[in-house]
């Protein structure tokens, strides 16, 4: 009795995440009329726009997580060692971009650094784009910054920094061939899922008209039946993708353990 | 960080030591300062200023006008329902895979699945349904086809209220699966085994036991729900175009083209949004500390 209820709200809660998979797949696949084809696929993946906004979002991922790892590491290191007693308020401060939507942080961006004001970023493209890579950080920042925290409790940080000191090493070397080593499974971790978080993200594109590969979607959705499906296809494969390599670096961080 | 490049400790450069410690976060305090408060201190402060940049109270007074509260409503209304369904169905499926004595290896495969799950939101979510549940979606064809069950004819669209609602449950109930798990493997085997030498039925363990304990975990991810469809925009927008008139889409409008025809109006609108999230969020922090008590 009691297994039969759980193996019913199982396959209900089954049936709800495959049905909308099944039926994207199915309709990806049927543009030639009456057979299964590929090509919604063909046709998408051979659109130029899809491979330009493509690799600028994938570009502008790279960005983002090297800014984050920039940004995140040496602080949650330096929280550590020097500061233990900020760790709670750090905490809660990277916890704000979950608080306050994206729509109207990038809203805020619009109206902060537009042509009339002190710093003139949505100017220029390259400028629109360093505010683009800001944004991104910060919707990372809450998944970037507890997987690299979470990675550092798991080391001790302040016997390696005296270590590393009495061997004469200075703060960027202790934390470039000390600290981030040490960290490096917890650092790809948060950069696989910025990288899931960033190469489809809509809102702060379009608001900020930059050509991406979310707005790109959202265009062909309202202009075309079957690619956007199988840009969805691709873009479920992409984040099954990111989440299976942070499965398969903690794993393998677990099995280098093992011996010690 | 790199800023406080200091040898040995010497007598005066002890003295120095304090200020230099707190260089190490400049670099984050600055990034932090400038693409998330400051922005965020823009739209709040413009929310309570006029055009010319004296103090009033109008543009929030002004949100209390039919149509823009009519917007909150069934955002907020939408927010609700996928919150509570999403708590509903996420509870019953983590309850099944901890305690519904299903075998051990479906566990592992359900919560990496969730991590994908709770992540594939925005545009491709909404083509994903509308493959499914649109008008020459899947299961509209087969339900038609098959059963003769006209859906639209039954008053069903994906482009309203339950349409918007079913799609956020994609991400909503496998959100729940993740946060909700824990806490349950957190229920102690001696607490059922206690309750019963004491006499009680299983219904009463739940009811007196589990589910007082797991109380403010469930409330607390029903408030973090809450908050994480309230502030989506991106699946709305994919899905409806502009059709649907919920609070996140109003924003978007008004940011690309000054529909509302009241920049500060603006302001206020996006001002309303912070409250209603950090209002949850707030609710979510406090009761998880509460929860966290039975954790050890």
């Amino acid at each position: 009795m009691k297994r039969l209820w759980a193996w019913g709200a199982l396959t209900i809660g089954l049936l709800y995440f495959f049905l909308p998979l099944i039926g994207m797949t199915n309709f990806s696949l049927k543009m030639r009329r009456g057979e299964y084809s590929f090509d919604a696929y063909v046709k998408v993946l051979a659109d130029t726009r899809f491979q330009d906004t493509f690799t600028y979002s994938v570009t502008l991922a790279l960005c983002t997580i090297l800014v984050g790892v920039f940004l995140v590491v040496p602080t949650a290191y330096w929280v550590r060692l020097k500061l233990p007693f900020l760790r709670p308020y750090i905490e809660f401060v990277t916890l704000l971009p979950l608080v306050i939507p994206a729509i109207v942080v990038v809203f805020g961006y619009i109206r902060l650094y537009n042509t009339s004001s002190w710093l003139p970023l949505t100017g220029t493209a390259l400028g629109t784009d360093i505010l683009l890579v800001a944004g991104y950080t910060m919707l990372a920042l809450p998944y970037m910054y507890r997987a690299v925290d979470t990675g550092l409790r798991t080391i001790d940080v302040t016997t390696l920094t005296e270590a590393a000191q009495s061997l004469g090493a200075g703060w960027i070397t202790i934390i470039a061939r000390i600290i981030l080593p040490n960290v490096l499974v917890a650092v790809l971790s948060g950069a696989f899922l910025t990288f899931a978080i960033v190469i489809g993200e809509f809102t702060m594109a379009a608001l900020l008209n930059r050509p991406a590969f979310g707005p790109y979607m959202q265009v062909l959705g309202a202009n075309r039946a079957y690619e956007p499906a199988a840009l969805a296809v691709i873009a479920f494969a992409i984040t099954w993708g990111c989440l299976g390599l942070i499965q398969l670096v903690s794993r393998f961080q677990k099995s280098a353990q093992r011996p010690v | 960080m790199t800023s406080s490049t200091r040898t040995t400790g010497q007598a005066p450069a002890r003295r120095l030591r304090l200020p230099l410690h707190w260089l190490g976060i400049l670099p984050f305090a600055i990034f932090i300062l400038l693409f998330l408060v400051m922005p965020t201190m823009k739209i709040v402060l413009g929310a309570f200023q006029r055009p010319d940049g004296s103090f009033t109270f109008d543009n929030v007074v002004n949100l209390f006008t039919p149509s823009i509260m009519a917007a909150y409503g069934i955002s907020i209304r939408i927010s609700i329902a996928s919150a509570f369904f999403g708590c509903l169905i996420g509870f019953g499926v983590a309850a099944a895979v901890v305690l519904g004595g299903l075998p051990r290896f479906i566990r592992g495969p359900i919560m990496t699945f969730s991590g994908v799950a709770s992540n594939f939101a925005g545009v491709p979510l909404a083509f994903a349904f509308l493959a499914t549940l649109g008008p020459v979606g899947f299961i509209t064809v087969f339900l038609q086809t098959e059963l003769g069950i006209n859906l639209r004819m039954m008053g069903f669209n994906l482009l309203s209220f339950w349409g918007l609602t079913l799609t956020y449950l994609f991400f909503q109930i496998p959100l729940m699966i993740l946060i909700i798990t824990p806490a349950l493997d957190g229920l102690k085997k001696e607490w059922r085994e206690a309750a019963s030498i004491l006499g009680a039925t299983n219904a009463q363990y739940w009811r007196m036991v589990a589910l007082p304990i797991l109380t403010p975990s469930i409330l607390g991810t029903f408030a973090l729900l809450f908050a994480n469809s309230f502030g989506a925009v991106a699946t709305a927008i994919a899905l409806t175009g502009s059709s649907l008139s919920i609070v996140p889409i109003l924003l978007f409008a008004q940011i690309r083209g000054d529909v509302l025809g009241d920049p500060h109006l603006g302001y206020a609108l996006a001002f309303g949004m912070i409250v209603v999230t950090g209002a949850a969020n707030t609710v979510y922090i406090w009761l998880r500390a509460r929860s966290e008590r039975w954790m050890r």
